[in-house]
C-alpha cells in the first residue's frame, strides 16, 4: 500500500525522524492558514507548496490545466495562495503517471528548509528496502541526493553504497556511522546522521514497509539532518496487525475497477489489451495473459478468482471486466483441482444468464477435475460460450476471437 | 525414492483442528501419505481424523517420530509455526499459508541458518512425490507417476505442467510448488539440484514467474554443473507491467533483470529449453525427451 507524503512524516515524527515540518490542505483557506502557521512558526516568510499524489518527479511535473509544477516555493502569503490555487484540484502530470495525469486532491504546506547558515546545504539520497537475494534489509545510499536513483545508479554505479542489516542483531552503531562516514560528515551534522538512520531503520520494520526512501535526505545549513521528501510503501500482508495504517488508504489514487474488484476479493489489475481473462491462480493468470498476446490478442486485465470459482465470483469477473468497452473477447481459464469444472461450468451458465446483455464471446477452458462434465455442460447450455480442455485448444479459440 | 518426500516420510499438521488444516489433511490422508498426527495448540490429547493431536511440534515428533510438517496456521501466526517446527527437529517444513508479512519471513530466514531443516514455501501448493505421499493442496490425481520433476512458483500452472507432461505420455517423480512470496525457502536452484542428484528423475520443468533473480540463479547453476538432465523451462508474466504486482506478493518486475523477457533470456543461453507458451511445456518435453 502506498501513502502520501505528507501522511509518511506525520509517521516518521513518531520514531523520531526529523522531517520538514508541514500541514496538509484540502482547502485554500486552509492553505492560508497552514502558511501563516509555518511562517510563525519557522520565522520566515519562505514556504513550499507541494502537491500530493502517489507518483514521483512533482516537481518537474505540471498542472495541465494551470502549467504549474507540482512543489513551488512561495516567499510571501500571495504567492503560496496563487501556487495553491494553481496546483490544489487540477491533474498533475508527472513522468510517473502517464499522460492522463493525477488529480491532487491534497497540497502539503511546509517550511522552507534551504535556509542559509554558517555551513554547506548537502542533498543526499538513502533508501530501505528487501534484498530478496539475501533476505536481508538493505540501506542504500548516495551522495548524489535529489536526482533519480536509476540514473545514478546506471551512470555513476560508483556513487551508490549498500549496507546490509543482520536481522538477529539490527542495525548496528557501527553501521551507522559507516553511512554517515561515506556522507563526508563531521561534528553535529555527523551524529544527527547516525540518530536519523538509526530512527529510520526502526520506522522501516516498525510500520512494516516494503520500501522506504528518502529523497532528497538533506543537510540543512545549521547541521540540522531531515527527511525533505518520503516515499512509504507499506506491506500489505502486514497490515492485519497495523489497523491503524490499514485505515491510511486513500482509494481515490487507484484504479476504481481495481477497488470494486477488492470489494469482491478479486485480485484484478487493469491492462490496456483487448482480451479479458478470468483465472484461478496468479501464475497460471500471468501465464493466460502471455497465450493471449501469443495468440494475436493483448490481455485487457489480470484476474485471479482464486480458489473458489462459484457463480457469484464469476459474476463478479464478468461486471469488473466488462465495465472496460475495449474488450473484444473474455478467456475463462480455470484448472480445477479440489474445485470441481462442473460447478464452475454451471457458474459461468448462471452469471452468464444473471448478466443476460453480454455481447462479447466469451470462452470457457476447464480442465482437471470433472472436466468432461463441464465441457458437456457448456455446449448443450444453448449460451454463445465456446468450450475448451487443451490450453492449446483454447489458444486457437482466442486466435479466432480476435482475428 | 525421488525427492523431498515418499511413502516412508512421517507428516504432521500444523493447524491441524482448523478448517483448511482439517480439509486437505483429509485429502492427504485419502492419497495415502502417512499422516501421523497434528498440533493445535490447546487442543492437546483430543483426537482429529483418527490422529492423536499435541499441543507443541516437540510433543508430536517424540510422539509420533514425524519427519514433515505442513502449515495450515494463519498468516499473523506462520512464522512462528515454521521456526518451532525447526526448533523441533523437523527435516522438511512445508508452509502453505499465503499472507505472512515479509519482515516475520526475513526472521524466519535468519533463524533457519545453520538448522537442518528445509523450508518450501510458503505460499506454494506444497510438494508430491507421485503414487506416493502428497504434502500439500493439489490435486493427486493430476499427477501421474514418471521421471519429469517439477519445481514452480505457481500453484494452478504447475498442475497445467503436470496434466500436459502427463497427456505427452510421461509421468511425474516429484513437483515441488515453491511459492511465489519474495522471501521463500528452497529456491528453484535448490529445488533443481534435488533434482539433478535423484536418480528417479530424467529431466525437469522449471516454471519461473516475474520478480526476484531465481530463475537465473537456477539456469548458471544448471549451466556450471555441465547440463546433465534436460531442463524446459517457462517464465509466466511476459506481458505484466513493470512496478504492479500480479497476485503474488513476489511477482512484480523492479528492475530490467527480473522481467520474464531477461530470465527466459537468460535461461535459453543456459542450455534450458524455453517455451514462450505455456501450453507447449508438456509437448516440449515429449520432443526433449525423444
Amino acid at each position: 500500500m502506498n501513502l502520501h507524503e505528507y501522511q509518511a512524516k506525520e509517521l516518521l515524527k513518531k520514531y523520531n525522524v526529523p522531517v520538514q515540518e508541514g500541514y496538509a490542505c484540502g482547502t485554500i483557506h486552509e492553505a492560508e492558514e497552514a502558511y501563516r502557521q509555518i511562517k510563525t512558526q519557522f520565522g520566515s516568510p519562505f514556504a513550499v507548496v507541494k502537491a500530493q499524489i502517489h507518483a514521483g518527479g512533482r516537481g518537474k511535473g505540471k498542472v495541465k490545466e494551470t502549467g504549474v509544477n507540482g512543489v513551488k516555493v512561495g516567499k510571501n502569503l500571495d504567492e503560496i495562495i496563487d501556487f495553491s490555487k494553481g496546483i490544489l484540484g487540477g491533474t498533475l502530470v508527472t513522468l510517473q503517471t502517464g499522460a492522463a495525469g493525477k488529480v491532487v486532491n491534497k497540497i502539503l504546506i511546509a517550511q522552507d528548509m534551504y535556509y542559509d547558515g554558517p555551513s554547506e546545504r548537502k542533498e543526499y539520497y538513502l533508501s530501505i528496502l528487501l534484498d530478496r537475494g539475501t533476505g536481508q534489509n538493505v540501506i542504500m545510499y548516495s551522495t548524489e541526493g535529489g536526482m533519480n536513483i536509476e540514473d545514478v545508479a546506471h551512470d555513476t554505479p560508483e556513487k551508490i553504497f549498500k549496507e546490509w542489516v543482520h536481522p538477529g542483531g539490527g542495525l548496528l552503531p557501527f553501521q551507522a556511522r559507516k553511512i554517515a562516514f561515506n556522507f563526508g560528515l563531521k561534528g553535529e551534522a555527523f551524529k544527527n546522521m547516525t540518530k536519523f538512520v538509526t530512527n529510520l531503520y526502526n520506522a522501516y520494520t516498525g510500520l512494516d514497509c516494503s520500501m522506504l526512501e528518502i529523497n532528497p535526505l538533506f543537510k540543512a545549513s545549521d547541521d540540522k539532518i531531515v527527511a525533505v521528501d518520503c516515499k512509504m510503501n507499506l506491506d500489505d500482508n502486514a497490515l492485519m496487525r497495523h489497523p491503524d495504517l490499514a485505515a491510511l488508504r486513500d482509494v481515490t489514487e487507484e484504479d476504481p475497477t481495481e477497488v470494486e474488484a477488492g470489494q469482491y476479493n478479486l485480485n484484478f489489475v487493469k491492462l490496456d489489451g483487448n482480451v479479458g481473462c478470468m483465472v484461478n491462480g496468479a501464475g497460471l493468470a500471468m501465464a493466460t495473459m502471455d497465450m493471449i498476446k501469443l495468440s494475436g490478442g493483448e490481455p485487457a486485465n489480470f484476474l485471479d478468482v482464486g480458489g473458489t470459482a462459484n457463480a457469484q465470483t464469476v459474476e463478479a469477473g464478468f461486471k469488473i471486466i466488462l465495465k472496460d468497452p475495449a474488450v473484444k473477447a473474455i478467456l475463462i481459464n480455470i484448472f480445477g483441482g479440489i474445485v470441481r469444472c462442473d460447478r464452475v461450468a454451471q457458474g459461468v451458465i448462471d452469471a452468464y444468464n444473471n448478466m443476460g446483455n453480454i455481447t462479447v464471446p466469451i470462452i470457457v477452458r476447464l480442465q482437471g477435475t470433472n472436466a468432461e462434465e463441464a465441457k458437456k455442460l457448456i455446449d448443450e447450455s444453448g449460451l454463445k460460450v465456446q468450450s475448451a480442455i487443451l490450453l492449446s485448444e483454447a489458444a486457437d479459440l482466442v486466435k479466432k476471437a480476435v482475428a | 525414492m525421488s525427492i523431498l518426500v515418499n511413502k516412508d516420510s512421517k507428516i504432521l499438521v500444523q493447524g491441524f483442528t482448523g478448517s483448511e488444516g482439517s480439509f486437505h489433511a483429509s485429502q492427504m490422508i485419502e492419497y495415502g501419505t502417512n499422516v501421523v498426527g497434528g498440533v493445535t495448540p490447546g487442543k492437546g490429547g483430543a483426537k482429529h481424523l483418527d490422529r492423536p493431536v499435541f499441543n507443541t511440534v516437540a510433543e508430536c515428533v517424540k510422539n509420533t517420530g514425524a519427519d514433515v510438517s505442513i502449515i495450515f496456521v494463519p498468516p499473523a501466526f506462520a512464522g512462528d509455526a515454521i521456526m518451532e517446527s525447526a526448533e523441533s527437529g523437523i527435516r522438511l517444513v512445508v508452509c502453505i499459508t499465503e499472507g505472512i508479512p515479509t519482515q516475520d519471513m526475513v526472521k524466519v530466514k535468519n533463524y533457519l541458518l545453520g538448522k537442518n531443516t528445509r523450508l518450501v514455501g510458503p505460499n506454494c501448493p506444497g510438494v508430491i512425490t507421485a503414487g506416493e505421499a502428497k504434502v500439500g493442496i493439489m490435486p493427486g490425481f493430476v499427477f501421474k507417476a514418471g521421471r519429469i520433476g517439477i519445481v514452480s512458483k505457481s500453484g494452478t500452472l504447475t498442475y497445467e505442467a503436470a496434466d500436459q507432461v502427463a497427456k505427452a505420455g510421461l509421468g511425474i517423480s516429484t513437483a515441488v510448488g515453491i511459492g511465489g512470496d519474495p522471501i521463500i525457502g528452497t529456491t528453484t536452484r535448490e529445488a533443481v539440484e534435488l533434482f539433478m542428484q535423484d536418480e528417479n528423475t530424467d529431466a525437469i520443468v522449471m516454471i519461473g514467474e516475474i520478480g526476484g533473480g531465481m530463475e537465473a540463479e537456477a539456469a548458471n547453476w544448471i549451466k556450471n554443473n555441465g547440463n546433465k538432465k534436460p531442463v524446459v523451462g517457462f517464465i509466466a508474466g511476459q506481458t505484466a507491467p513493470p512496478g504492479r504486482r500480479m497476485g503474488h506478493a513476489g511477482a512484480i518486475i523492479g528492475g530490467a533483470d527480473d522481467t520474464a523477457a531477461a530470465k527466459m533470456k537468460i535461461m535459453t543461453e543456459c542450455g534450458i529449453h524455453v517455451v514462450q507458451s505455456p501450453a507447449d511445456i508438456g509437448k516440449t518435453m515429449a520432443t526433449v525427451m525423444k
